[in-house]
């Protein structure tokens, strides 16, 4: 057995610790979750001493969770389980609550890979909520919503990408300013526009596709009627992976956030390639923020994306500034929403204290203990001037 | 092509250095300069949506009480201004704290973005002090309360100083997830069937908080107390300037941490612990922050509701409020005045709405601070004013010869 094969069945392990006490299995007895966790814990450590770290450490840190989480189970009433856990509706809300968060994480890698730091997620985001809003009812149309929202978007990031780019700004102080800018501009024109009133009930929203897979039982529950959004993210990470890690262009992308000089010496226009990248992050992520207003919730209001860019910028971290490792850190993050919003059954309180849990395991992970997220070597350095 | 202060930086330069090119470039009057082209932005945004900017600002400005200070106002408009100044002030104070916490950190290289969630642990911690010890002399109360809110602040902070110095974790991203944390727990405290929700069997669908006791207040000392006057935090927080001052250009720790800012390899090289500098400055950092905390609660919100805390801004306004103030003590003072007068100013309580609608005013408030971030974030004016002196210098030279 290698200690890569040892950390993959710790990890696997830790989940069938939470999933024996939850229906469908529901068994009742602490005695399961804790077994399979010591086991996974063991397999683990295992793995851990034998140089796989990360697989180890995630397997050890999933059955602290797994045995947590079963014996809980265990301890609470068969009905409300029976309430909180029905897998399809979960998962079906973990894509929608992944949603945003994953154009703002592949938003922001964009960004991120070519070097600039993107803390204005977040102001890009509600730029795109609101003016996807805006667009929707004006045109009457949810598509040119979505168009107005992604070009508006852009020429939000542009004013980062001139100011950290061609300014030579510190990109976190104009990133800060961002934010503050989206939360003023987006709250004062909907104030101007809207007043007290609101935006309108009858704004076109984003079409949900429906699938014929109703009778499947599993997936259809899942996946039988999502968001046209919410697809178009799913199909966006593999685009994504494409054209970062397989084409010229993404290879230039890279080399400016890695090595600008040399990739200036090779020829290549870094300036140019960094603009490209933050308004291509901005565009994205005001695609989740439009997401927000005109796919889930038909409406806005001000300030609505309550910190969402920032959770995408921790599920881009979280995930390694990878696309791959930002979906599953957002499925993680959305799993989480997902549940804390059925909590409520059990505690009302203790369903908001979880929603705290996205921001500690990113905490965690940038620490290094359960090995370490190492971003773009020139992140955050403007190029010098020659 | 002609002489920036950036020229003479390294491009990784830290921003302490940066900071001192741009001192010796700008002085005082590019703050000024910007906080000028942030409002006439701010003026255009709205003449571009139908309203005055001249009356606007103009009611915002008698919204902030600063007529108080003029001598021909005359008396029945001065109550008004005494009580919209006290406003003022009260708002001041908090901002002068959490500047000072975001400043500290820029003087050693440091960017603390956390000042939002230091200041709510802070405030959590004085609040469950004011509403236990019923019976504690008052003075005491208080004292506990404020060291406790400053530890818990210190705490939390320290948390991304000690990551930053032992694992090397970039502080902005610890500092905003530290912020976030912050922000849950404080919902989870005071929300239906929190830990610290209150007691009153009435209100046990409102998610707030008990009242902390009447000795655990600070006392007013300008104005009525039912009206909100004006508490003795502002002296703490002008105290807290002093103490900023003091141990930035009078102690060992000061040198050290300046040292760290200019230059972290070269500081190391000298024998300065990095890491010990780096743990400290959070700590210290969130002292302040937190004691902002401390004061908003003890001075006039007695109370914290979970809205309160999804709300709060003013660990963000501090970031405007240390960069206008180039992140020295009287800098500081000075644009928290500013921006605590433009927050009063267009509250709802002081703007008058026939003028200016205040949901609008409170928005308008953002865009002026975004741009004054945005603006300081380049110095593009501090780069001009350089070339300027460049240029005359240059020109004298050739006079010379």
């Amino acid at each position: 057995m290698t200690p890569k094969r040892a950390g993959w069945a710790g990890a696997a392990l830790a989940v069938l610790a939470f999933f024996v006490a939850v229906p469908p299995l529901m068994l009742r007895s602490p005695v399961f979750p804790v077994l399979l966790g010591l086991i996974a814990i063991g397999c683990g450590a295992w793995a851990y001493a034998r140089g796989e770290k990360r697989l180890g450490g995630a397997a050890i840190a999933g059955a602290a969770f797994g045995i947590a989480g079963g014996v809980a189970s265990t301890m609470s009433g068969e009905a409300n389980l029976e309430r909180v856990v029905v897998w399809g509706a979960l998962f079906a809300a973990t894509l929608r609550y992944a949603t945003p968060l994953l154009f703002g994480a592949l938003g922001g890698l964009f960004s991120e890979r070519s070097g600039v730091i993107n803390i204005a997620l977040e102001g890009m985001m509600l730029v795109g909520a609101f003016f996807g809003a805006w667009g929707a009812d004006v045109t009457g149309s949810w598509l040119l919503g979505i168009v107005i929202a992604v070009v508006a978007g852009a020429l939000f990031a542009a004013i980062h990408a001139i100011f950290s780019v061609s300014l030579r700004a510190d990109q976190i102080v104009s990133g800060a300013a961002l934010n503050l800018l989206a939360i003023g501009i987006t709250g004062y024109l909907y104030v101007d526009i809207y007043g007290t009133a609101g935006t309108p009930d009858d704004l076109p929203q984003v079409p949900d596709i429906s699938l014929p897979i109703e009778s499947i039982p599993f997936f259809g529950d899942v996946f039988g009627q999502l968001n046209l959004l919410v697809w178009l993210g799913l199909i966006m990470v593999p685009l994504t992976w494409l054209l970062v890690f397989r084409t010229p262009l993404g290879l230039r992308l890279r080399s400016a956030g890695e090595n600008p000089l040399a990739a200036e010496t090779a020829g290549l226009s870094v300036v140019r390639v960094r603009y490209l990248a933050v308004m291509t992050s901005g565009a994205l992520a005001a695609l989740g923020g439009a997401f927000l207003s005109i796919g889930f919730v038909n409406s806005f209001t001000q300030n609505m994306t309550a910190g969402r860019g920032f959770i995408a910028l921790a599920a881009l971290i979280f995930g390694r500034w990878r696309p791959w490792g930002a979906l599953a850190a957002t499925l993680l993050f959305g799993f989480g929403s997902a549940l804390a919003q059925r909590l409520p059954v059990f505690s009302e309180s203790g369903a908001v204290l979880f929603q705290a849990l996205p921001y500690v395991l990113t905490l965690i992970a940038v620490t290094g203990v359960v090995g370490r997220s190492i971003p773009p070597a020139a992140l955050g350095r403007p190029l010098a001037k020659s | 092509m002609s002489a920036t202060p950036d020229d003479e930086l390294p491009p990784d330069a830290t921003v302490a250095a940066k900071l001192s090119a741009y001192l010796r470039g700008g002085g005082i009057i590019t703050p000024l300069i910007t906080v000028v082209v942030a409002f006439l932005f701010g003026g255009l945004v709205v003449l571009a949506t139908g309203h005055n900017p001249i009356s606007t600002y103009g009611a915002i400005f008698d919204g902030t009480g600063l007529n108080w200070l003029f001598p021909w106002t005359s008396s029945t408009e001065r109550e008004i201004a005494a009580l919209n100044l006290q406003q003022t002030l009260l708002r001041t104070a908090p901002l002068i704290l959490a500047g000072l916490a975001v400043a500290f950190a820029f003087r050693c290289g440091l960017f603390n973005i956390g000042g939002q969630g230091q200041y709510i642990v802070g405030s959590i911690l004085a609040l469950w002090i004011g509403v236990s010890f019923e019976n504690m002399p008052a003075f005491l109360h208080i004292l506990l309360a404020i060291i406790g809110g400053a530890l818990a602040g210190a705490v939390w902070a320290g948390i991304a100083g000690a990551l930053k110095a032992v694992a090397g974790t970039n502080e902005v991203i610890s500092t905003i997830m530290l912020n976030w944390i912050a922000i849950w727990i404080g919902v989870w405290l005071f929300n239906r069937g929190g830990p610290l929700q209150n007691t009153n069997p009435q209100q046990q669908d409102v998610p707030v908080s008990d009242d902390i006791v009447e000795g655990a207040k600070l006392p007013v000392f300008w104005g009525d107390p039912i009206l909100q006057g004006l508490h003795i935090g502002i002296f703490i927080a002008l105290a807290a300037v002093l103490v900023f001052w003091v141990i930035l250009h009078r102690t060992v720790l000061g040198y050290e941490v300046r040292a760290v800012g200019y230059n972290p390899d070269a500081a190391a090289a000298a024998g300065i612990s990095v890491a010990r500098n780096y743990i400290v400055v959070m700590a210290i950092c969130g002292a302040f922050a937190g004691l902002a905390g401390v004061i908003d609660v003890l001075g006039w919100q007695f109370r914290i509701a979970t809205n309160d805390i999804r709300i709060n801004d003013v660990g963000f306004t501090a970031i405007a409020v240390a960069l206008l103030g180039r992140n020295t003590a009287i800098g500081v003072v000075f644009s928290a005045l500013l921006f605590g007068a433009l927050i009063t100013g267009t509250s709802v309580r002081n703007l008058d709405p026939t003028i200016f609608e205040p949901a609008l005013a409170t928005n308008l408030t953002l865009v002026i601070q975004g741009l004054v971030v945005l603006l300081v974030s380049t110095d593009l004016l501090v780069v001009y004013l350089w070339r300027l002196r460049r240029r005359r210098l240059s020109s004298r030279k050739a006079v010379a010869a």
